[in-house]
């Protein structure tokens, strides 16, 4: 789960790292009377889950509080990277004399953790890293052994940060890397962190992204960072209900077993597509291993209830499920549905029990399904009658 | 021949007692795999009964450890149903109890427990299969995990994975040439065997004559792939990538299997492997017809 900038701050304070946690607003009123009772110069900063908002005008300095009423309107209701603002965070003014950056990663290739840290600059790092890659450090974190005062002290060394803010730096690098183990982090950024006037160091701006796995597994209270409202209605239907699913723009509904079958029956769709007037899949769901009816009745429910959707393709592989199960599973779905299932349903099993699962379906004869033989031809079939 | 494991492989389960350790142990037997037994602190000295492959009843001895199970049995494959919250610990006592092989099906195992098992892993005896992963099958020889057994038999065929299901795809579409060993080795960001450690050991296997490898969004294990077969791989390799429909920052499925940005895309990998010789087909099916097409001229 990514987090938005101010859910990232409050993750920094509760470990004690440097930075404004501010007011976040919904209503540009709110953001006035945030500016009041702040005084001085503030900054309205838009709270979606995408960066470039700067670039994008999402983020404005305001002289007064009417100024902080004018651009949190402004930037209320505002679509950057597809996203709509909905909220906004009004934050004292605090400008940088100079700009850092600093992140903690996941090093998927490497099966490690990476810190990456330059003080040459901090919002303009990709560019940095482009003209001067010399600037831009990357250290290696072992996951075994982590960062304690020696480890931060040697990148704060490797980094060069300058005398004044050294030791504050030591020291939010420590608790900057308690911010990626004790939450299950992926990614930890800050940028910029900002030296400030005194020579105090901020986390002006920062990056959180948590391991939906761990989040599970040892972290109830992750959950106060999701934001329902901004979830797609059929995603959060299907969240409820417990199922796998990404919801997509496309025509043709697809169930399936197993994530990686899925997704190869989305590019197949799209490929068969392409003959059939464009459709495209409309969603992914996979069902997982135990394909029972009230499983599959809950797929297609959500499925069905996709406006977009004309028809749907069921791709399953009986491993260790038997399409037996899994075609009782159909039957008893369109059953549970009853009138509320009217669109066009393909079929296409194999695998485990293949010959008694086609045969349930046959012998149901629901006038909805079609049974297909093969992954492609029932792809194919699917796309059809999507563009019927 | 094979790779990782074979007919004397003795295995192990920890969490044999558990609900999907029990059903699976049940299938591994029956599937003719040497399952000698199980791991549970708190049912240690309990037995499990079972049936073997020929419907004979067994008692399989649950131990207290992992190496007191394999002082007692033999066992150099343990393979792990335990609930992601504790795969950590059970990781670490069998890589201390220096078993030459782990397979972790667990699902939705934290990734910072990974990353550490990595680190402790390194300059030990333990090869470690997943997490989050089929596990692996010789077909006719033994079983350590959950690919259905019946799908295919033994033949020529080396099939690496991230995907369960593609696995068992691929294996029904090839059915009629066979495989020497498939892997699924797991759809998680960090895990312990990767394509490359796949490929060399098919490339090391005199039985296998095409290797199939099989991949999906997210990470650059593809790309990487595609540069080791370049300069280490000369027997015949056929890929597929799931996913070129996936969009940016949504997850599909698998904890590692997302677009971020340029990176991690279907079509990047497709390319990456394209480049180096692999023959990349466009759907399971077309894949399987491509390395149906290498096996016939063979």
């Amino acid at each position: 789960m990514d987090l938005m900038e101010y859910q990232a701050k409050q993750l920094f304070a509760k470990h004690g790292v440097a930075t404004t946690l501010g007011v976040v607003v919904e209503t540009a009123e709110a953001a006035k009377a945030a500016a009041e009772e702040m005084g001085g110069v503030t900054v309205v900063k838009a709270q979606v889950k995408a960066g470039g908002r700067g670039k994008a005008g999402g983020v404005k300095l305001a002289k007064t509080p009417d100024e902080a009423f004018e651009h949190a309107s402004n930037i209320l209701g505002m679509e950057i990277k597809g996203l709509t603002v909905n909220r906004v965070l009004v934050t004292p003014a605090t400008p940088p004399e100079e700009e850092y950056y600093f992140s903690f990663l996941l090093d998927r290739s490497n099966r490690q953790y990476l810190c990456i840290a330059s003080v040459e600059g901090g919002v303009e790092i990709e560019e940095v890293a482009k003209t001067n890659p010399d600037a831009v450090k990357k250290i290696a974190i072992d996951p075994g052994v982590g960062v304690d005062a020696e480890k931060a002290r040697a990148i704060a060394t490797e980094a060069a940060f300058p005398e004044p803010v050294f030791e504050q730096a030591v020291e939010m690098i420590e608790k900057l890397f308690k911010v990626f183990v004790e939450e299950d982090a992926t990614l930890v950024e800050v940028n910029p962190l900002a030296r400030l006037a005194g020579d105090r160091l901020e986390a002006l701006d920062g990056k959180v992204s948590l391991d939906d796995n761990a989040s599970e597994v040892r972290h109830p209270d992750h959950e106060q960072f999701e934001i329902r409202e901004e979830a797609d209605a059929l995603e959060s239907k299907a969240k409820d209900l417990g199922l796998n699913y990404v919801k997509l723009d496309g025509q043709v509904g697809i169930i399936g077993n197993g994530a990686g079958l899925v997704m190869s029956t989305l590019d197949v769709v799209a490929y068969a597509g392409e003959k059939h007037g464009g459709v495209k899949p409309a969603n992914f769901l996979d069902i997982g291993g135990g394909a029972n009816a009230q499983v599959m009745a809950n797929g297609l429910d959500v499925i069905l209830n996709d406006e977009q959707v004309k028809s749907v393709f069921v791709n399953v592989f009986g491993g260790i499920t038997a399409c037996d199960e899994v075609a009782n599973g159909i039957v008893g779905a369109l059953e549970l549905l009853g009138g509320a299932a009217t669109k066009p349903l393909v079929v296409r099993l194999d695998g485990n029990n293949v010959e008694l699962g086609r045969q349930i379906l046959n012998e149901a004869n629901h006038p909805l399904v079609t049974l297909v033989d093969t992954m492609d031809g029932a792809a194919d079939k699917a796309a059809e009658l999507a563009n019927a | 021949m094979s790779i990782y494991l074979n007919k004397d492989s003795k295995i192990i389960v920890q969490g044999i007692t558990g609900g999907m350790g029990a059903k699976h142990t049940a299938l591994m037997l029956d599937s003719g795999a040497q399952i000698v037994g199980g791991v549970n602190a708190r049912k240690a000295g309990t037995t499990v009964s079972h049936k073997d492959h020929d419907g004979n009843d067994v008692e399989l001895p649950v131990f207290g450890t992992v190496k007191e199970a394999m002082a007692e049995t033999g066992a150099d494959v343990s393979v792990l149903f335990v609930p992601p919250a504790f795969t950590k610990d059970a990781c670490v006592e069998a890589i201390d109890a220096e078993i030459p092989l782990i397979v972790v099906i667990t699902e939705g195992v934290p990734v910072q427990d990974t990353a550490e098992v990595w680190s402790y892993l390194q300059g030990k005896k333990t090869r470690m299969i997943g997490p989050n992963c089929p596990g692996i099958i010789t077909p006719g020889e033994s079983l350590a995990g959950i690919t259905p057994h019946t799908i295919a038999g033994k033949g020529p065929v080396g099939l690496v994975s991230k995907s369960g299901t593609l696995t068992y795809q691929m294996m029904y579409e090839l059915r009629d040439f066979g495989f020497s060993t498939a892997i699924g080795i797991g759809g998680d960001p960090i895990v312990g065997t990767t394509h490359i450690d796949a490929l060399q050991a098919f490339e090391d296997d005199p039985e296998t004559k095409v290797i199939v490898m099989i991949g999906e969004i997210g990470g650059d294990a593809e790309e990487r792939a595609a540069e080791y077969i370049k300069a280490n791989i000369t027997k015949p390799v056929v890929g597929y990538v799931a996913g070129f429909t996936a969009p940016e920052g949504k997850t599909m499925g698998h904890a590692g299997a997302i677009v971020s940005g340029s990176a991690g895309t279907a079509a990047a990998k497709q390319e990456a492997l394209e480049a180096v010789g692999v023959k990349v087909g466009k759907t399971p099916s077309a894949t399987a017809e491509l390395a149906r097409e290498i096996l016939q001229s063979l």
